[in-house]
This record gives C-alpha cells, structure tokens and sequence, in this order.
C-alpha cells in the first residue's frame, strides 16, 4: 500500500451530501476484472454530458482548468455511501487523488480508503467552510498541505492549521504503508489459539474441512 | 466504548456486545479489535478482485469450508443464459471467478448449480449464515443476515481478502443503536415500509458508526424473510449491520439447512442461540423509538433512500428542507426524477416495474405479489415493462410449485432467472432513459439502474399494484 506522510495539492470542492459510489465509480465503468483502468469512469454521471461518447461536461468542476491536476478532495456529508466496490477508491486514486476532507464518510468506504493509502480526513462542517472558501478565490494557487504526522491542515497562511483526529491505528497503517494481510499474519498464532477454545465453545461453527 | 448504563453501571450486554465478544481474537487498539470470520461469501463482481488478490500473491484461502460463491450480479437473468453476458465483458468475470474458485478449492453455486441465486438469498437459505455466526462478503448488502441475529457486514475487496487469507479482520468498533418499533403493521404494510420509513426518518447518514438493533412487538411478528429485507436496507442508513434478535422463529427457519448443524450440534447451537438477545437493562448509546401502527405504505420520490414520503403524500417543496444542502439535494433530485412538488406519486405514468434483488426477491415477496394478482384479478397496464426475478433456484422452484410462475406470466410479467438482474445497471440490461420504474430495490440513485433511469423504491404489494394501476399506487384492496 502506498504510505501518506504529506501531501501538498490542488484541492477541488464537490460539496454534494450523500455522494454514493454509484456516482463515483458506476456499475458500468467497472469493465475489467483488475483493480485498474478506473480513471475514465471516475465520477463518469456527472463529468460527461454524454458517458457514451465521454463529452465533457464542462461545467463539472473536475473538467476546469483551475482544478486540473486537483488531488484533493473536498465533499459533502456521508461520502461513499451505498455500494462496497472498492472500485471507488481505485478510480480516485488511479485520477491522482491522495486525500478526501468531508464532514462524514461512509463506512466501508473509509475501510477500502485507509487500506489503499487514500486519507480521509473528518472536518467539522465549519472548518470545511473555511478551506472551500479560501480555495475557490484561486483554486490552482491555494493549494492545501495535509501532514498526516501532525494531523494538521495548512490553508490560507494568515489562518491557523485546521487540526484532525484520526485512529492511531490507521494513522500507523498510512504512515508506514503496512500491508494489512501481512500485519495479522503475526497474530496466526493467535488465530489458532482462539479457534482451539471456540471450538470448545461453538462446535458447530467448524464445517468438515473436506 | 461501553455506554454508561443506570447510574453510571453498565447492567448488561446488547446482542452486539454479544456477539463481537464471541469473535474477538485480539484487541489491536482502544476501539479495534481482530475479529473471528466464521463464513466468507464472494459474488463474481467483487470476490473475483479479491480472489484474484489472494492467488497473485500466492496465498491460499485459509479455511476453504467457510468460503463460498456464487454467480448473481453480472450473470443474465434471461432464460436460457450462459457465460455470455449482455453486459459487452460480463464473461470476463464469470470465468475468472470460475476459475479462481477451482484454484482456490472454496464452494461454488455456479449458473447451472440448483442453488445458485443472489448471496444474501442463498446464504440463509443453505445455512451458510446462522444465528451468532459472524459473516462478511465484499457486498454492502450482507447486513441482509443481521435478521437471523447473525453479526454480518459489508467490505470492500482488499478485506475480503484478508478474511480469506487470515479468516479475521481488523475492525473498529461500531457504538450500539436501537430501533424500536412500537405497535403492529397494517395489513399491505411490510418490512419494506417499515425500513424506508426508518431511514427517512434517521436519514441516510442516521446510522453511521452504528450497529442497529430493531426491537418491539413489531418486530417480534415480523417472520423472518421480512427481517432479512428489513435488515438488509440498514447500509442504506450507513450503519456497520443491523441486527435482530434470534427467536423461535429463526430456528424454525434454520432447521434442516443444508450447511446448519444436525443432531446434537443443533441442540448445542439452537441452546446458545436462544442466549442471543440484549440483557434487560443493557444501554445503547442511541435509542429511537417510533410507534407504527398507522404506518402507511411508503414510495421514494428521489434519488436518495431517505427521499420518502407516505405513497400518498405530497411530494416536499425545496423551500420546506431542512438546510441549505438538503435544498440543493432536494432540486437536483426533483429535476432527475422529474417530478414537481406538491404533486402526488400517483399522478405519475410508470413505465416499468421489478420485483427481485437481495431486498424483496424471497418467496414470501412473491407471493404476496402473486396474491394481489390472484385477489384483484389486475394485469399489468398496456406500455409498463414488468419482471420477476427470483432471488434463487430455491426460490425460483418453490414458486414454480404453486404456479406462481403461470400467475406472473399471464398478468403480464416476465419470469425470469435467478440473480440480480436489473437491480444496477452494469452495462448490459436496462429500462432505457427517462424510463420511470416501480422498483422493489434499495437503491434509487442517479443512474442505478441504468442513464437517466427513474427508480421509485417500494414494497413488492406497491410495486405490483403500480404495474397494474399504470401509475404509482398503493394496494388499497387488501
């Protein structure tokens, strides 16, 4: 997984409440059995007028030349909600996206985020209001910084930092880039330990292994 | 964190408490924990990517007789199918899930297979998901299995893959929310009604951070393919799962399942089952109590499951929302589906309509549709596309035994196929743009079930009475 220490970056506001993954990723961009070839698809409903024939829509904020090149993002309430396709957090990714700041997130999106090396950073609505406020003067020289090892939020130099909070555990797992699947694999022990006294317990759990 | 109980004493354990207790191998942090997974079920869209995962880096699925798949989302529903797909790569996935089964050795209810059908359907349905088992599928849906008081959850694909490389997963602990329900439902009100009202009560960022109990006589009543529809739009409220306390019930229907324990391992289970339920006393850190006995049936009128309103409600004005981002929410959905505010849902001409999904395709869901068509006598209204689509091959021959296939067919349905079908629009089949459709689904988002397609959420009686009446009406029969 790709760690995230600090990132520095064009900030892009879609302050759109409940944005699902439906919308982020559809269905229909998700062609190819890989966890690549997203980035097309990114967002696909609303940045073509046409998805078919991928005309732009240029009223979409990520098809402005003031955000090209925008690898954070701003959002509404409860981002990522509805469907589990991980597809979500590839499409971001694959388009050069590094973090995502909204008031809320989706569970099992925030999950696959964290598991991927994409932030998400929780803010205060207020706190959102300023950032978004400040970028939109200029959004291609208003960059943002994000130190995930501080937990700050640089933004317009003559406010302070924003500061979040964030799970110490996942904080370790961003900074350092740890492959999950490898962390637990220490623990089998542990694994096998429970599963001597469960069995004990819940002897019907354990299904014939042939 | 344990909420603080009566006078700062915590007197007792919720059915969450419960059962992350009886999974917990490790505590990793304050609020995480490696959890015990005691069934994995993958489906073609999502567990291709995370079985695909798995083999690429050279690891094996771990405890391979708790592993499962099958083949609903992207397979077609059309008779006579194969691996061929009308979505243009929809093959792709159907062989490489095939295949990285095989290679992995996990149990796979394949297209030909007589069980195969929607996960969330066959999972009960075989026994694969019991009371107290914990249970997770890269599917956000699989809260479904909370009603039978399993302790299932949605993930993504990178976790699906630790699930079958370690049989754990690393999870935070959800807080404890319970949803009471207080008085009966009226007749040609259901599950359905009852859980779109909650979420457009709660809201669909309600639940976040929260695992759900429903409780109250309402519940008690409800039998148990209700509470899997119930449960099974919890994700719709952003929660980790919901769940429902396992009764007499619930082993009635667990009894004799293919994978359920038999003999003395039943009474052992069925023992500590019956051990599954919130202590008297225990304290949640939100509780909601509604009174529902004048519930009325409940139709979407937007492009979020909390856009709801009783089916025969005015539809709300932007100027009546409650701030600023809901008006603009409210505008953009009024706009997508077409529809004016102050009007009614019933002044609309339908176009279509679907019974089927994880939500409302089990035999019960068709049977109640069937019934309507059986007691009115109605055929679906000239120019409105209608399918049924069972949830599984179980489902599909148990209602083929009733002739329920020959009521479908002559009032002018489809029948269909087991699998997901329409539910989303992948790329293959869809209604077409513009095209408005009752829809017995969870999801009425932009573009779900297909460019411009207009979804209106509602009960299998709604949806059926609606392809009759030609526009959107509750069954007023009953």
């Amino acid at each position: 997984m790709t760690p995230f220490t600090q990132h520095r970056g064009v900030a892009l506001p879609l302050l759109r409440d409940n944005i699902d993954t439906d919308a982020i990723i559809p269905s229909r961009e998700m062609r190819t059995v890989s966890r690549s070839g997203l980035a097309a698809g990114l967002f696909a409903p609303w940045r073509y007028l046409d998805p078919d024939a991928r005309t732009l829509n240029p009223e979409f904020a990520l098809n402005q030349s003031e955000y090209s090149g925008a690898s954070i993002l701003l959002a509404g309430n409860n981002f990522g909600c509805g469907s589990s396709r991980e597809h979500a957090v590839w499409a971001l990714m694959e388009s050069g996206f590094r973090a995502i700041i909204a008031p809320s997130f989706a569970t099992i999106f925030r999950n696959n985020a964290l598991r991927n090396g994409l932030l998400t950073v929780a803010l205060e609505q207020h706190d959102l209001d300023e950032l978004v406020d400040w970028i939109t003067v200029d959004p291609a020289a208003h960059m943002i910084q994000l130190d995930l090892e501080a937990c700050s939020i640089e933004f317009d130099p003559e406010r302070d930092k924003k500061v979040f909070s964030v799970d110490p555990a996942a904080q370790d797992m961003l900074l350092k880039g740890l492959d999950e699947i490898g962390l637990t694999e220490q623990s089998m022990d542990l694994v096998v330990r429970f599963e001597e006294q469960d069995q004990a317990r819940r002897p019907w759990v354990y299904l014939p292994s042939d | 964190m344990r909420p603080a109980g009566v006078n700062g004493f915590v007197v007792g354990n919720t059915l969450f408490d419960k059962l992350w207790q009886a999974h917990e191998v490790t505590t990793l942090s304050e609020r995480q924990s490696l959890l015990y997974v005691d069934r994995i079920f993958l489906h073609e869209r999502t567990g291709s990517v995370a079985l695909n995962g798995l083999l690429e880096k050279q690891r094996s699925v771990r405890r391979r007789e708790h592993a499962f798949c099958t083949m609903d989302h992207i397979v077609d529903t059309l008779p006579g199918r194969g691996d061929d797909t009308l979505m243009p790569s929809g093959r792709d996935f159907i062989v490489a899930t095939r295949h990285a089964a095989h290679e992995t050795g996990i149990q796979l209810f394949d297209i030909v297979d007589a069980d195969q059908g929607i996960v969330h359907v066959i999972s009960p349905e075989l026994g694969i998901a019991l009371p107290g088992l914990s249970l997770i599928c890269p599917d956000s849906h699989t809260c479904t299995l909370g009603g039978l008081g399993a302790l299932a959850w949605g993930v993504g694909s990178t976790e699906a893959e630790h699930a079958l490389a370690t049989s754990t997963l690393r999870v935070t602990r959800p807080q404890t929310m319970r949803v009471s329900f207080a008085g009966l439902l009226g007749a040609g009100v259901s599950a359905k009604d009852l859980i779109l009202f909650t979420i457009r009560e709660l809201s669909a960022s309600g639940g976040a951070g929260y695992a759900i109990e429903f409780a109250g006589p309402a519940i008690d009543a409800l039998p148990v393919e209700a509470r899997l529809t119930l449960c099974n739009m919890t994700t719709e409220l952003s929660a980790f799962t919901g769940l429902i306390a396992p009764d007499q019930k619930v082993l009635d229907y667990c009894v004799g399942r293919r994978y359920a324990p038999q003999g003395q391992l039943w009474d052992q289970a069925a023992q500590h089952w019956q051990s599954l339920r919130s202590d008297e006393g225990a304290a949640f850190h939100q509780e909601h109590c509604f009174d529902i006995g004048s519930l009325k049936p409940q139709l979407s009128w937007g492009t979020s499951p909390q856009h709801c309103v009783d089916w025969d409600d005015a539809i709300p004005h932007v100027r009546d929302a409650p701030d600023a981002s809901a008006s603009a929410a409210w505008q953009r959905a009024q706009d997508y589906m077409g529809v004016t505010p102050g009007s009614q849902l019933s002044d609309y001409a339908l176009d279509a309509a679907f019974i089927g999904s994880c939500t409302n395709s089990r035999l019960s869901d068709l049977q109640l549709a069937a019934a309507y068509l059986v007691r009115t006598g109605h055929k679906v209204a000239k120019g409105v596309k209608a399918l049924c689509v069972p949830g599984s091959g179980q489902v599909k021959r148990a209602a083929e035994a009733e002739g329920l296939d020959d009521i479908f067919r002559s009032a002018g349905f489809e029948w269909r196929e087991p699998g997901c079908s329409m539910c989303f629009f992948a790329g293959g089949e869809s209604f077409g743009k513009g095209v408005r459709v009752a829809s017995t689904t969870n999801r009425n988002f932009e573009g779900r079930q297909g460019l411009g397609v207009r979804t209106h959420i509602a009960s299998p009686l709604t949806v059926v009475a609606s392809a009759c009446a030609g526009h959107l009406v509750a069954d007023t029969t009953a």
